[in-house]
């Protein structure tokens, strides 16, 4: 009987449940005996020039071994963006010397002997500022009167197209035609585990350091390029993850500038990040600014749809600047639409530098369009899931490639939708909210409902496409080992690929270790993240075990005295049979005895693949006072064949909180002098079961014909789809008000107001004499 | 993260703490159960040289005076949510006590803390506002009772002077009376965005100002026979609430109305 | 200044100095790294313990404050090898992905299940208001703790020989 597709509970669990998982800051190791400790001073100022530096006090503090500013660095190479796209003259530094971009830009390092010490010492050092004007807003920000980097000579980081490459009859023709201004607002990854690292140079001159990552080759080579030596000489190890979301990809200057103390003193170095630091300095999420134009007809047909978007890159460009290009990729979404085109341009402010977080592009794409197609429904009051269905691609197994150059795989769009309406029996959902409606009830019911397609394991853009590699291999004891190039921070890959092999092998889940994230061992590999992993790296391990099994067959052929051609590998048994005799056997595991029994194997996907589905999202909304709660959500996510059920349930699970939570609650904010409001999780809302409800997953897979375990990704899927159909939910539930949109997050004052100001149209409608119906986007315009 | 260095010294007595705050004046603060003290410590918003731990010092406990519950100060809020007593002869604090923080904070948090911390925003201020309750203060001189209506003076501001320590929390006994309780939050574990606690003619409000305040209109309405409705309309008249990124005035004016209405109505949240 | 407690069970005399964090004294100086330190703000409790067998945020708590105490960490809740039933809950619902707030997640629902032993589901949810998780959503962990209240899994998770059944499923 196949383990593929059932319930295997983690083999890692137990160790994470009694001892816990070991993560950066809990290292112990010989290597780091006697560390020193190291403590960032931050700029409080969100734009300043640096006047003066004063460590003399902090130096005299106890237990102070050293007070680094970026003088001291300014050997090593400046931090350039990470990509060639982006605006090359736009540098930074590992620690500022002349000008402080954002609050929370590292000015100083002070390092001491005990973790107690340093935040003593770090009162002490005294920084200069010289406030400059500050730039917040997002059209500020394109308007350049501040600029943020002089040679720059502008604030903008890249554009992908311009206003120029528009067409100004795209909706001719259309007679409905709606258009919006709205924010996908910026959030904070926020991992339970904030940023670490521990580092220590060999007598060889090699560094080892100990950072939680997603991609220990890739760490690897960014800190090699910052450090300004050889990749050769860094080895990256990757303790366990406390969750990661996009943000700790490569490295941050904070890891480099650890492994440079440690080098300049001689001796190991840590930090370990606060939460507030955490809140500041790790890369933030989303923060674009859409515009939407949909147009089409009153029967229901969208014909043209146009995005425009501005990407709040940061104070320095990262990846989050480079986001757009996947959120025009994605931007018209499961749907067909005879004329659509995007534009955006990403453009540099004082506020933390933006990068990935779950979704990374894609959630921004679903949720332009998503809102787009409600507006429209609303135009032309028409049942939105109904619009949806008139619109979405029918079912394709052949490549469909889209006006953006996306290639989808294989979808069934509609099956989704019609899935996830019957399993969140949307008919009777609409008969409570009619009676709900009828009644005047204070709290009111809305359903939203959010198709999305998304791109899984996109490569590197090379021509042979994205891959992965795997090492699998079979000990004499029984027990079986596989090396991976994917980074697991929470997925359960021990557990999955160990099915995948012993699927193969015929070795016990529980009988296979899972080494990940030391670049000394496993030189290559793509980390997790773009839920690439079980796509490209579980077939890895598929293909290095099938591998295997041929290296082993020529083993027992002469073994068996027989010809390989005559030998059957009896799963069950792990062992290979004479066909026709079965006592004639000889076990895998006796297969290496003599010689190691191992094969490394290298997977390549023709391209990535794209998962699909349907979001209904119930909410409730209290009237009187705006607060909105959610009730249920109910998924359709199709990536596939699924492995383990489980697993792939939980990362539903955890995509759709953080998804709901966008719409409802999660915003960083700044005042407009660029303070940072929202630095705590006292303010910042990182939810509690409290606030959140059960969800209910509905279950489909279309295959994928990429790989042969038929699995496309679906780490992501639950954010892509939570957030509109959330945002949606609550706009809908105060719908028959007049309210047509209500900014994320949908806090209670917004949704109130929103209320307030649809009410208000009302009344001056009706004493102008004038229906109130069809007011465009005026009703509900209203965000605080 | 980590609090500035201080010294420790436990007390052994109210009469020891009040001798021990008199030796280092505003050197030294009280030490309760610590979760209003502690977080602003490790924040660096507060750095007490000496800490006086006072939860060894006799004054926890419930008990019965006449017409009045006597709360030591040092009573954790779990253990004021679960008192019998309390949830019968006062169950509005019992109430109250239940919804501040969460389990962990309510293990260790305690009602003479918090009162003496005086969040404005914070369930326990606002409820002994409401019940018309007061607090015995023992200082050097000996000791006095304020009434809550007075205890609060300011923005985290009490009637506590110098060298004085909030020994025990009184209310009166009504089991009777009807009461109501509105906490708005966006998360179960924050401060109340706009809170209201409403029993026997009184109606006090959290976060509607720099202390909690009674909605004396919203009283005068309901002394003279409106319904709920019709005296909740008051309820902002004489607050000032501030803005913040939850709710600015005008909005925590009109939570203030539609919680006093419900409050009033006998609903609990 | 000396205390003395009782950590896992173990009798412990240690030399501290007074703003000694409990959780740092349990990670540091007793070697239990279970506990984690998620934030600054006494929120997301990922450093929950057992302080005289209720649950406390051993972040906020000074080690001088936990003076003759006993001190329960997750580290302290197996005995002789097997899990303890919150923990085989956790497990046999998926209640973990990241691991990095379980053991406060695991500590905080022991606290619960002592303080109410039949929960429902809006119990559980509002018992673990002070435990935040970014990975699971909440969904498992709900699950875990309502089985472990129902105490599904007293049996433990039997095995045999075949390659499939020794793969525990849920």
């Amino acid at each position: 009987m196949s383990i593929l597709g059932t319930r295997v509970l983690r083999t890692e669990d137990p160790r994470f449940l009694t001892t816990g998982g070991v993560y950066t800051e809990d290292v112990t190791d010989d290597r780091l005996t006697g560390a020193c400790y190291v403590f960032f001073v931050r700029s409080p100022l969100a734009h300043a020039r640096i006047t003066g530096i004063d460590t003399s006090a902090a130096l005299e503090a106890p237990g102070v071994i050293a007070v680094y500013t970026g003088a001291d660095l300014a050997d090593l190479p400046k931090v350039v963006p990470p990509m060639a796209l982006l605006n090359a003259n736009m540098r930074g530094e590992l620690l500022a010397t002349d000008v402080v971009r954002f609050v929370g830009d590292a000015v100083a390092a002070v390092v001491t002997e005990e973790m107690y010490q340093g935040e003593d010492a770090m009162e002490l050092v005294s920084i200069d500022y010289e406030p400059l004007p500050v730039v917040i807003d997002l059209d500020d920000a394109l308007a350049n009167k501040t600029i943020l980097f002089e040679e720059a000579g502008t604030n903008v980081v890249a554009e992908f197209g311009n206003s120029g490459s528009l067409k100004p009859d795209l909706f001719d023709g259309c007679e409905v035609v709606v258009s919006r201004t709205f924010a996908n607002q910026r959030v904070a990854p926020a991992p339970m585990e904030s940023r670490s690292a521990a580092a220590v140079w060999g007598d060889d001159g090699r560094l080892t350091t100990w950072i939680p990552n997603q991609g220990a080759q890739g760490t690897k080579g960014s800190l090699a390029k910052m450090l300004g030596i050889e990749p050769e000489k860094v080895r990256v190890i990757t303790p366990d993850v406390g969750g990661a979301f996009g943000a700790k990809f490569g490295a941050d200057p904070e890891h480099v500038v650890v492994a440079w103390i440690a080098q300049q003193l001689g001796r190991p170095a840590r930090w370990n990040e606060t939460r507030y630091e955490n809140l500041i300095a790790m890369t933030h999420g989303r923060g674009q600014r859409h515009t939407i134009t949909i147009g089409g007809s009153p029967d229901g047909n969208v014909e043209a749809y146009r995005l425009e978007i501005v990407q709040d890159s940061g104070a320095y460009p990262r990846l989050g600047a480079v986001l757009p290009f996947l959120t025009i990729l994605m931007a018209v979404g499961p749907y067909e639409i005879p004329k659509a085109e995007a534009i955006a341009v990403s453009v540099a402010t004082n506020t933390t530098p933006t990068g990935a977080y779950r979704g990374a592009g894609r959630p921004e794409a679903t949720a332009a369009i998503e809102r787009a197609f409600d507006l429209f429904a609303a135009e032309i009051e028409m049942d939105p899931a109904e619009v949806r269905r008139r619109n979405l691609l029918p079912p394709f197994t052949q490549t469909h490639t889209t006006k953006f150059g996306a290639n989808y795989d294989s979808g069934d769009y509609v099956a989704a939708l019609d899935k996830a309406l019957d399993a969140a029996g949307y008919d009777k959902l609409r008969d409570e909210q009619a009676r709900r409606r009828a009644n005047n009830d204070i709290v009111q019911l809305g359903i939203g409902v959010a198709c999305y397609v998304e791109i899984t394991g996109g490569g590197d853009g090379d021509d042979e496409g994205p891959s992965e590699n795997a090492t699998v291999e079979v000990h004499p004891d029984g027990t079986a080992t596989i090396l991976t190039g994917t980074s697991p921070h929470g997925q359960g890959h021990s557990t999955a690929w160990a099915m995948i092999a012993s699927e193969e092998l015929g070795i016990p889940v529980e009988n296979f270790t899972l080494k990940w994230g030391d670049t000394d061992l496993i030189p290559e590999g793509g980390g997790t993240g773009g839920s690439r992993s079980l796509q490209q790296g579980g077939a890895a391990v598929q293909q290095a075990s099938r591998e295997l099994i041929d290296v082993a067959r020529e083993r027992a052929a002469t073994a068996l005295e027989a010809s390989a051609a005559d030998l059957r590998f009896n799963v069950e048994r792990s062992a290979f049979e004479m066909a026709g005799d079965p006592d004639a056997s000889v076990r895998l595991t006796e297969l290496a005895v003599e010689e190691r029994l191992f094969v490394r194997s290298v997977f390549t996907a023709p391209d990535a693949t794209y998962p699909f589905g349907t979001h209904v999202a119930v909410a409730e909304v209290d009237t009187q006072t705006g607060k909105a709660t959610l009730r249920n959500v109910v998924t359709v996510d199709d990536a596939g064949i699924v492995l383990n059920p489980l697993l792939a349930e939980g990362q539903r699970h955890g995509g759709i909180a953080q998804g709901a939570a966008q719409a409802l609650c999660e915003e960083v904010v700044y005042d407009a002098d660029g303070n940072p409001l929202t630095a705590s999780f006292a303010d910042y809302p990182i939810v509690s079961a409290t606030e959140l409800p059960s969800f209910d997953l509905a279950t489909m897979e279309t295959p994928t014909t990429y790989n042969p375990l038929g699995a496309k990704g679906i780490g992501e899927a639950g954010t892509i789809g939570a957030t509109p159909a959330t945002q949606s939910a609550v706009i809908d539930a105060i719908a028959h008000l007049g309210v047509r949109h209500v900014e994320m997050p949908t806090t209670p004052m917004r949704i109130w107001r929103a209320i307030q100001a649809a009410k208000a149209e009302k009344t001056n409608n009706n004493h102008q004499g004038e229906s109130s119906a069809g007011a465009c986007d005026a009703a509900g315009s209203e965000s605080a | 993260m980590i609090p500035a260095q201080f010294d420790y010294v436990l007390a052994e007595s109210a009469e020891h703490a009040v001798a021990l705050l008199a030796e280092n004046g505003d050197d030294a603060k009280v030490l309760a159960g610590g979760h209003s003290l502690l977080p602003m410590m490790k924040l660096r918003l507060a750095a007490p040289e000496v800490l006086i731990d006072i939860t060894r010092a006799g004054l926890s406990g419930i008990s019965v005076d006449g017409d009045e519950l006597v709360i030591g100060a040092t009573t954790r809020h779990a253990d004021v949510a679960s008192s019998d007593l309390i949830k019968t002869d006062a169950p509005l604090l019992a109430h109250s006590a239940s919804l501040v923080g969460d389990p962990q904070i309510r293990h260790r948090g305690t009602i003479g803390g918090s009162l003496a911390h005086a969040d404005p925003a914070a369930d326990l201020p606002m409820a002994l506002v409401a019940l018309g309750g007061s607090m015995e203060l023992r200082g050097p001189d000996g000791s006095r009772v304020v009434l809550a209506d007075d205890f609060f003076t300011g923005f985290f501001e009490t009637a506590l002077e110098e060298g004085e320590l909030l020994t025990a929390v009184r209310v009166p006994r009504r089991p009777d009376d009807p009461w109501g309780y509105q906490k708005f939050v966006r998360r179960a574990n924050d401060w109340a965005i706009v809170g209201v606690a409403a029993t026997g003619g009184r109606v006090a409000l959290a976060n509607m100002g720099s202390t909690p305040l009674r909605a004396t209109a919203t009283e005068q309405a309901l002394a003279s026979g409106a319904d709920p409705a019709q005296a909740a309309e008051f309820a902002a008249e004489g607050t000032s609430p501030a803005a913040d990124i939850h709710a600015d005035a005008e909005y925590r004016r009109h939570l203030a109305r539609v919680l006093t209405e419900r409050a009033l109505s006998g609903q609990r949240s | 200044m000396r205390v003395e407690l009782t950590v896992n069970d173990a009798a412990r005399s240690d030399e501290i100095e007074p703003r000694l964090l409990l959780v740092h004294y349990l990670r540091e100086v007793c070697g239990l790294r279970a506990a984690n330190i998620g934030c600054d703000t006494t929120s997301c409790g990922a450093c929950t313990v057992l302080l005289n067998g209720e649950s406390v945020k051993s972040c906020t708590v000074l080690t001088a404050q936990a003076n003759g105490a006993e001190v329960i960490t997750a580290e302290g809740l197996a005995s002789d090898g097997e899990l303890h039933p919150v923990q085989r809950a956790f497990r046999a619902e998926h209640g973990l992905q990241c691991g990095f707030c379980t053991p406060g997640m695991v500590m905080a629902t022991v606290g619960l299940l002592k303080e109410n032993p039949h929960p429902t589901e809006q119990q559980v949810r509002e018992g673990l208001e002070g435990n935040l998780c970014r990975c699971t959503g909440y969904h498992n962990i709900v699950r875990a703790v309502l089985a472990a209240a129902r105490d599904d899994h007293a049996g433990g998770s039997g095995g045999s020989s075949s390659r499939v059944n020794t793969a525990v499923t849920a």
